[in-house]
């Protein structure tokens, strides 16, 4: 069996929805001719045609706005935002109109806005950034992060499939470094449910997209010296999968939230009042956050490294967890 | 004080009809929709709003009767209508209730958004009538998108999208436009100019003339009527429609009107100079279509006093039931925020 790259699966995940239902169609900067950016959609211009997969100008509220009404008539749109950062620029269609439409007058807006996110590869401020929050805080949107190859075509699949508008932030630093074998059949990610990477009893990392992977790496590091890391991925940040965060947590009785995205109103700080109103009794320790600092992704490859969270920050708090 | 010049033609325009005139049921359906929509805002505005019995804001089109009236009265039902705030008359015209709207504006659970929203922030699908946001000029590249479903699929349908002069300045409408034009899809862009945002005059919000004529620049045409004319609107609408319907793309069709009010009931809209209102009222579109159908003897002027009374009594009706009608239960507000199954919310 050949193993599929994580970008790889994305571009089955929307091949295989085109084949099956002509209402999905991709509409972008660059998608067409060029194949997308970072060649998400190459080869689909000539398979499905310049009507399904269309190259728009520089306009990503003008984007999602189209998408919105192409949803409203019946279609599936899929709005590819050429980095994740530009989808600041939708900001208003997102969260105003796609978001509110069912709540308000009762139409659904089944869109999937969907772009690269993360740092890693030296993007500088406006290509690395983590804009999940934004959305996560919107009621009415889902907000999905992929951090495998299977999980990231099996939420393509959920999110094209969803009666509600998605926001599927890829990892870019995830694209081709990643890879693994995946199902031939057709199977779906349910949006909202969290999977457990590594079964362990000392102590509970969530975490989710790139941050995945160092917490992995650390883990491995840990075994040697005795501390057992469970590690949850989260997989959907809205919904969230509240029940499998506060099992792990009953279960470890400590917990480290990890996250790429910065501090101040980072998914963590959520997570961790959910497990201090539900999970207090349990915890042996303090709920500790890693996370980026409060600064935008700088570029030079030593303030970036600074930046990130990375596996060793992951293991030097699990020590002092472990300790307390 | 600036009057615009196109408006100066807009007395002799009257005496000049446009060379194919609607039917003569058109015509009429044309008055009563236009005095439907001027009774029904005014009950809302001066009386319901007032009372204190609409409990948000309240925006009305006064004097711009003919805009939303003469561009839809034509449609097809499988047309999409994508309104803005002044233009209640596309509402009354795709089949939203009376009932459905007053109880809209009362909050009541029978309220066109079962109480989520209030005022003109109303939708239908099945009615193919696509709510708007506050955020102006959001529904430009929205209906570029409806436009866009139509041409894919290959459909002979056609969308109108309306907003004033004031989101014209906004991001968003000059992406949808140039989108649209791109794209040459089956839009009719339709701009009541009445000549105000809220408190600030056209000449303060843009540097050229003519919202026409920012059109060019995203090669597609752009037209200008008399906004109070609804013959001339309805013309203008007519061809447009018939070019989008044809696949020659869309049309931006700028209405020269003004705004008799506030921007809301709130304004009393001091900032407007008195002459401009003077002005206006002269050119008040109900009164001279009524002079061009009694003057032609299409109705007469008794007959003009019955359907103002008929309308009355539409809108008496409808205020008796919408005003018993319930507030939604507070639970609701946690209902249909996603797709419920059991909830029978609408999923396309």
């Amino acid at each position: 069996m050949p193993l599929t790259t994580y970008v790889e699966a994305i571009r089955q995940g929307i091949w295989e929805e085109m084949e099956k239902d002509e209402r999905v169609f991709v509409l972008g900067e660059d998608v067409g001719i060029y194949g997308g950016a970072f060649k998400v959609t190459a080869g689909m211009l000539e398979r499905f045609g310049e009507w399904r997969i269309i190259d728009t100008p520089i306009s990503e509220s003008g984007i999602v706005g189209a998408a919105i009404g192409a949803a409203l008539m019946g279609m599936r749109p899929i709005a590819e935002m050429q980095f994740a950062d530009f989808i600041s620029c939708a900001f208003d269609q997102i969260t105003n109109f796609a978001a509110k439409c069912r709540y308000r007058w009762g139409a659904g807006v089944p869109i999937v806005v969907r772009g690269p996110s993360g740092g890693g590869v030296h993007g500088g401020p406006f290509h690395s950034q983590n804009p999940e929050m934004y959305y996560v805080h919107t009621p009415g949107l889902k907000v999905v992060c992929p951090a495998t190859a299977y999980d990231a075509k099996g939420l393509i699949k959920a999110a094209i499939r969803d009666p509600d508008p998605v926001i599927y932030f890829e990892h870019k630093f995830l694209y081709r470094r990643i890879k693994e074998e995946l199902p031939l059949d057709d199977f779906i990610v349910p949006i909202g449910k969290a999977a457990i990477r590594r079964t362990g009893s000392d102590m509970t990392v969530v975490t989710y997209g790139a941050m995945v992977h160092a917490a992995l790496e650390a883990a491995k590091e840990l075994e040697r010296e005795g501390i057992d890391l469970e590690i949850l991925d989260l997989r959907s940040l809205l919904p969230f999968d509240k029940q499998a965060v506060l099992d792990s947590v009953r279960k470890t009785n400590k917990v480290i939230l990890l996250h790429e995205d910065t501090r101040i109103g980072g998914f963590a700080g959520e997570l961790a009042a959910i497990i201090s109103e539900e999970a207090f009794e349990y915890l042996d320790g303090p709920i500790r956050r890693i996370t980026a600092p409060d600064t935008p992704v700088p570029y030079s490859p030593p303030l970036e490294e600074f930046f990130l969270p990375k596996a060793s920050d992951v293991i030097r708090v699990a020590r002092e967890l472990y300790a307390y | 004080m600036k009057v615009n010049s196109t408006n100066s033609q807009t007395l002799a325009r009257d005496a000049v009809p446009p060379i194919t005139l609607p039917r003569e049921k058109t015509l009429l359906d044309m008055l009563y929709y236009m005095k439907l929509t001027r009774e029904l805002e005014f009950r809302i505005e001066r009386k319901l709003y007032r009372q204190g019995k609409i409990v948000g804001g309240v925006y009305v089109g006064r004097g711009q009767e003919a805009i939303a009236v003469g561009s839809c009265i034509d449609l097809r039902h499988d047309d999409v209508v994508c309104p803005s705030h002044r233009d209640m008359g596309a509402f009354l015209i795709r089949g939203m209730p009376l009932r459905t709207i007053l109880a809209q504006y009362m909050a009541r659970k029978t309220g066109a958004t079962r109480g989520k929203e209030g005022n003109m922030h109303m939708g239908d699908l099945s009615k193919n009538l696509v709510a708007f946001v506050s955020m102006l000029g959001d529904n430009v590249p929205v209906a570029a998108g409806v436009g866009l479903s139509m041409k894919m699929r290959g459909q002979d349908r056609v969308a109108l999208c309306f907003f004033g002069d004031g989101a014209t300045s906004r991001g968003d409408w000059h992406e949808g436009i140039n989108i649209a034009s791109v794209w040459k899809v089956p839009v009719v862009f339709i701009c009541n100019n009445n000549q105000y945002a809220y408190s600030t005059p056209l000449e303060r919000q843009m540097a050229v003339e003519n919202v026409a004529d920012r059109a060019e620049a995203y090669g597609l045409p752009g037209e200008i009527v008399d906004g109070n004319d609804i013959l001339a609107v309805w013309e203008s609408a007519t061809r447009a429609i018939e070019r989008a319907r044809s696949g020659q793309g869309p049309t931006l069709i700028e209405c020269k009107t003004f705004r008799m009010t506030g921007h809301s009931a709130h304004d009393d809209a001091g900032y407007v100079p008195p002459e401009l209102f003077e002005y206006w009222e002269e050119r008040d579109p109900i009164h001279r279509f009524e002079h061009f159908l009694t003057d032609r003897g299409l109705i007469s002027p008794s007959g003009v006093d019955e359907l103002q009374t008929r309308i009355n009594h539409e809108i008496d009706d409808a205020i008796q039931l919408a005003e018993k009608d319930p507030f939604p239960e507070p639970e609701e507000c946690l209902k249909d925020v996603y797709y419920e199954e059991a909830a029978g919310s609408i999923c396309p």
